[in-house]
């Protein structure tokens, strides 16, 4: 499936060639819901099936395996493509990984999650024992959501599989097999064009049509995480103006009511959920930090102003009062038109009419 | 697929049983195995286990934390129902803190609630239920229905616009056809529709008890209305699509019923709030309960037994038997007494302690993550595996026979449920009625999830109304301030999108000292209980006659599929099944009993 890089001087003297197909073999059974499965369906730029049909240029010829959409009716067929790759006889594959990884040191001779059965045995495969074969073999892996990222809501404080985040699996060090550090695109759920995005950009990699995606050193892409919620959130001027909502009945900023956006890496505000649509704080819903190796447990209870903001809040308020007073008088201003425009007998715009030939601006008819 | 066949006995062909099992399940949400035992002499399903292999914990690592962080965490049970329980978890959090929205709030959620039936439904069936009912699909299991398809006329071609039944199936292919394409539009759509209520999907930002965030301008409604007329027009041309292709299966393969079928046993716990009623008060709720826009209820053999949500409440029970916990019998009760000083049962979710003890499966023993919620009849001491038909089918069930909603856009006359949808961009003003059908069937279960999507709508309109009203009152509201107790308990009752939906909270020193959701799937994709009841799942599939054409060598297992699928399985809410490794199995007696697994 790979096209193979000739060894004649033509070839190595062009652009380093990519590959024409990739199969991306997708296990959502980490400790998961299936929500980034069913959030990446709402995306449009662009959309799964866009990048299914070819219709976006460039890209490899992607082959699919994702549970939820798979046209398969289950079991053995499904798997083939995934037992394949164990074995050494499919490459090139990207695996995404959606959910945390629970700790199966812990159970004795039972499971947390598994994935289909041992063939000899019967007995359940965990998700573990895929990992521990597929993701040496990857060209590519990517963890999808909070979860599969660093842990998520199934690693809370108290929980009894002891879950992770793959990169606290596989080591922050993992290098694929094609020579990249894990992708991480967190999110609970994770936003639907952010996934499809990265997603396109380690394709265009695969192609050899792009570099590697710049991530930062928590392994997120940089253009989609490396601004806060604060940075992009349309309710920041009543920040800084020190107007604060002091409940859910408020268009103003909820920092005192839980929002933690000034402290969280995430694009949803400026970007918003999908379409231009919906949103957290823009829209009235407290950030909870979803995207954040912190989440959940930083930031709960989650209705409870963040201590940090009690500092900041309090610091704005007297600067931003006056501030609000003075652009309350600017704006009493701006909202007057100027005087000229009237439907009265003279001209006043200031305009000089020296078309008449008594120079006056009235008195037309 | 299935599982190949490894050997062959010389048994008698009517004692032979074939292991197949399906592990994972695709085209539904979560972990689910099913394992069967086929006769393909007899062409039966012999026996039928159910099982989920994902266990995470939400009712443990919850203990301690916050009450008012319970919606927030709870969603993220499911990833495409979640704000199906963060909206039960404020409704309980409601009853706990003893605090009522204002109007308006109740709307938006509402509103909220439609969009996600209308996208979850939409989804489900045309992009996942209806791969097993395409061209390319039948084409593998039955390939002499689709020659019957080509040459068949579809009735409903005045409205949707294909010739065949066939060029129906062809526009369910998966990626290609036409339909599975535009659906796949309509469900984004809908999730805009869902994002201007609750913020963003799955896991909404603007719900809260007491409330929501969302700010009620004029625009957020003139939003939501063009995105749902816009969708008018695919809603009526999917029903008539889908009374095609069913109507069509019953006729090309008779004695199709019988696939996924078993008694009319359903629960319905009730959708969307009537704010002019609902308190959340515990003392009211047999009334507010009946208040709802989709009436709660358990049908019995077609019969309606209760509309009250206390007598629903108090007869749930988790049982245990073939489940990886252990008991909680000898732990201490929460809740002794409801608020009304009836007896609360140890096996009620209230009183629940989650005991996990992973091991290894076994089929004759323990073998689902699921435990096995079952309702406790006290007329015949019966434990009943209520179903929810995929949610839908117990929905328009349990509204129809109980006569309660009536509204311009939807009405039941006690044995209906008549929907009406205005004039669209292309279709004209539309009166869709679904009557009560004479089985409970993977096909009436399917049929019942497009109506309602209709019925969504419908409300959906009538929500929007309300809503206008309230804004235009000048009365915009959407969130009342409350304290959180130090003692309280608190129920929630909802309809999923598949199904009934509870959230059972008990809060101490002000923290969560208890906090159990059972969502729909528990109660379809139970393994067997404590009584050897096998879950609805099992039930429907054990004893099923296959109709694919093809012989246990090739056998892919379509009808059994149906049948789950019907249920609309979503497992990070409940279950797995499994088919073996196809294994023959010689039995000279009974062959349901003594048969070993592994």
């Amino acid at each position: 499936m790979t096209t193979t890089p000739t060894t004649t001087e033509a070839a190595a003297a062009s652009a380093p060639r990519g590959f024409d197909e990739m199969t991306i073999l997708w296990i959502s059974e980490g400790m998961s819901c299936d929500g980034d499965t069913v959030s990446i369906t709402a995306a449009t730029q662009p959309a799964i099936e866009d990048v299914l049909l070819g219709l976006v240029p460039g890209l490899p010829t992607v082959h699919l395996h994702n549970k939820v959409l798979s046209p398969t009716l289950g079991g053995e067929e499904f798997l083939a493509p995934f037992r394949a790759a164990v074995n050494g006889d499919l490459a090139p594959f990207i695996l995404v990984i959606e959910g945390s990884i629970p700790n199966e040191n812990i159970n004795g001779d039972g499971y947390w999650t598994s994935f289909g059965n041992d063939l000899i045995t019967g007995e359940p495969l965990t998700l573990n024992w895929w990992i521990d074969r597929l993701a040496p073999q990857a060209w590519a892996v990517v963890a999808i959501g909070t979860c599969a990222a660093y842990g998520g809501i199934h690693a809370m404080a108290g929980n009894p599989t002891g879950c992770m985040g793959l990169a606290d699996y596989l080591g922050w060090d993992f290098r694929s097999a094609g020579g990249l550090p894990i992708v991480n695109i967190p999110g609970c759920p994770v936003q639907p064009d952010n996934f499809m995005e990265t997603l396109t950009w380690v394709l265009y990699h695969a192609a050899g049509a792009a570099p590697p995606p710049p991530l930062d050193d928590l392994l997120r892409p940089q253009w989609l995480f490396g601004r806060t919620v604060h940075e992009g959130c349309d309710r920041g001027g009543y920040y800084e103006q020190g107007d604060f909502a002091r409940d859910y009945n408020s268009p103003k900023c909820q920092v005192m009511i839980g929002c933690w956006g000034p402290v969280v890496n995430c694009n949803v505000p400026k970007r918003g959920w999908m379409g231009g649509v919906g949103g957290c704080p823009n829209v009235g819903g407290i950030c909870i930090g979803c995207t954040m190796p912190g989440f959940p447990d930083k930031f709960m209870p989650f209705m409870d102003m963040p201590p940090g903001s009690s500092i900041s809040a309090t610091l704005t308020k007297p600067y931003g009062a006056l501030i609000r007073r003075l652009r309350g008088i600017t704006n009493t201003t701006v909202n007057k038109e100027p005087r000229w425009r009237h439907n009265g007998p003279e001209l006043t715009s200031g305009y000089d009419p020296r078309w008449r030939p008594d120079g006056r601006a009235s008195k037309v008819r | 697929m299935a599982a190949r066949t490894t050997q062959r006995t010389a048994a008698a062909p009517s004692s032979q049983l074939v292991e197949m099992a399906w592990d994972p399940i695709t085209r539904i949400i979560g972990n689910l195995g099913i394992y069967t035992k086929i006769d393909f002499a007899n062409r039966r399903v012999a026996e039928c286990h159910s099982t989920s292999s994902l266990f995470r914990g939400y009712s443990m690592f919850m203990k301690g934390k916050d009450p008012r962080d319970a919606g927030f965490i709870t969603s993220r049970i499911c990833g495409i129902c979640g704000d199906n329980h963060t909206t039960c978890s404020v409704y309980a959090q409601n009853m706990a803190y003893g605090v009522k929205p204002p109007p308006l709030a109740e709307w938006i959620i509402n509103l909220g609630e439609a969009a996600e039936y209308m996208f979850d439904h939409t989804i489900f069936q045309d992009n996942l239920v209806f791969v097993d009912y395409s061209a390319a699909m039948v084409a593998q299991t039955n390939p002499s229905v689709l020659a019957r398809a080509e040459n068949t006329q579809a009735p409903g071609a005045g409205i949707h616009g294909y010739r065949t039944i066939a060029d129906i199936m062809r526009s369910f292919n998966p990626f290609e056809g036409d339909l599975y394409k535009e659906a796949l539009q309509v469900s984004r759509v809908t999730r805009e529709m869902f994002c201007l209520m609750e913020g963003r999907h799955v896991h909404p930002s603007t719900v809260y008890p007491g409330g929501v965030g969302t700010m009620p301008e004029p625009s957020l409604i003139t939003d939501y209305l063009s995105r749902l007329m816009s969708i008018l027009d695919f809603v009526k041309k999917s029903v008539a699509m889908n009374n095609d292709v069913f109507d069509f299966f019953y006729a090309a393969l008779p004695g199709y019923e019988e696939v996924g079928r078993r008694r009319v046993l359903l629960g319905c716990w009730g959708a969307w709030q009537d704010p002019a009623v609902c308190d959340y008060r515990y003392q009211t709720m047999s009334e507010w309960g009946r208040s709802m826009y989709v009436t709660p209820g358990i049908v019995v053999d077609g019969e309606l037994i209760t509309t009250n949500l206390v007598d629903i409440n108090l007869g749930i029970r988790i049982l245990l038997g073939s489940s990886f916990y252990g008991d909680w019998v000898n732990e201490q009760p929460f809740v002794t007494h409801d608020p009304l000083g009836n007896p609360v049962d140890m096996r009620h979710p209230w009183n629940q302690t989650t005991l996990p003890e992973p091991q290894k499966r076994d089929f004759d023993g323990k073998y689902s993550w699921v435990m096995s919620p079952r309702w406790f009849d006290r007329r015949t001491g019966d434990h009943l595996a209520l179903d929810t038909g995929g949610g839908p089918y117990a929905r328009l069930y349990t509204t129809a026979l109980a006569g309660l909603v009536d509204t311009p856009y939807v009405t039941s006359t006690g044995n209906s449920v008549r929907i009406s949808l205005p004039k669209s961009e292309r279709l004209p003003a539309t009166t869709l009625e679904w009557k009560i059908p004479p089985w409970s069937n993977a096909i009436e279960r399917n049929r019942a999830r497009v109506y309602f999507v209709a019925y969504s709508a419908a409300m959906a309109l009538y929500f929007v109304e309300r809503a206008l009203e309230g804004i235009r009152s000048g009365d915009t509201r959407v969130f009342t301030d409350f304290d959180v107790p130090d003692e309280a308990i608190g129920c929630g009752f909802h309809e999923a999108v598949r199904g009934v939906l509870s959230h059972h909270m008990v809060i101490q020193d002000g923290k969560i000292a208890n906090y159990h959701p059972y969502p729909p799937t528990p109660w379809n994709g139970s393994p067997r209980d404590s009584y050897g009841t096998p879950g609805p799942y099992e039930d429907a599939v054990q004893d099923m006659p296959i109709f694919e054409e093809n012989g246990p060598d090739d056998f892919k297992g379509v009808d059994i599929m149906r049948a789950v699928r019907s249920f609309d399985p979503c497992l990070p809410c409940g279950v797995h099944m499994y088919v073996g490794n196809g294994r023959t199995i010689t039995h000279q007696h009974s062959p349901m009993l003594g048969a070993q697994h592994g």
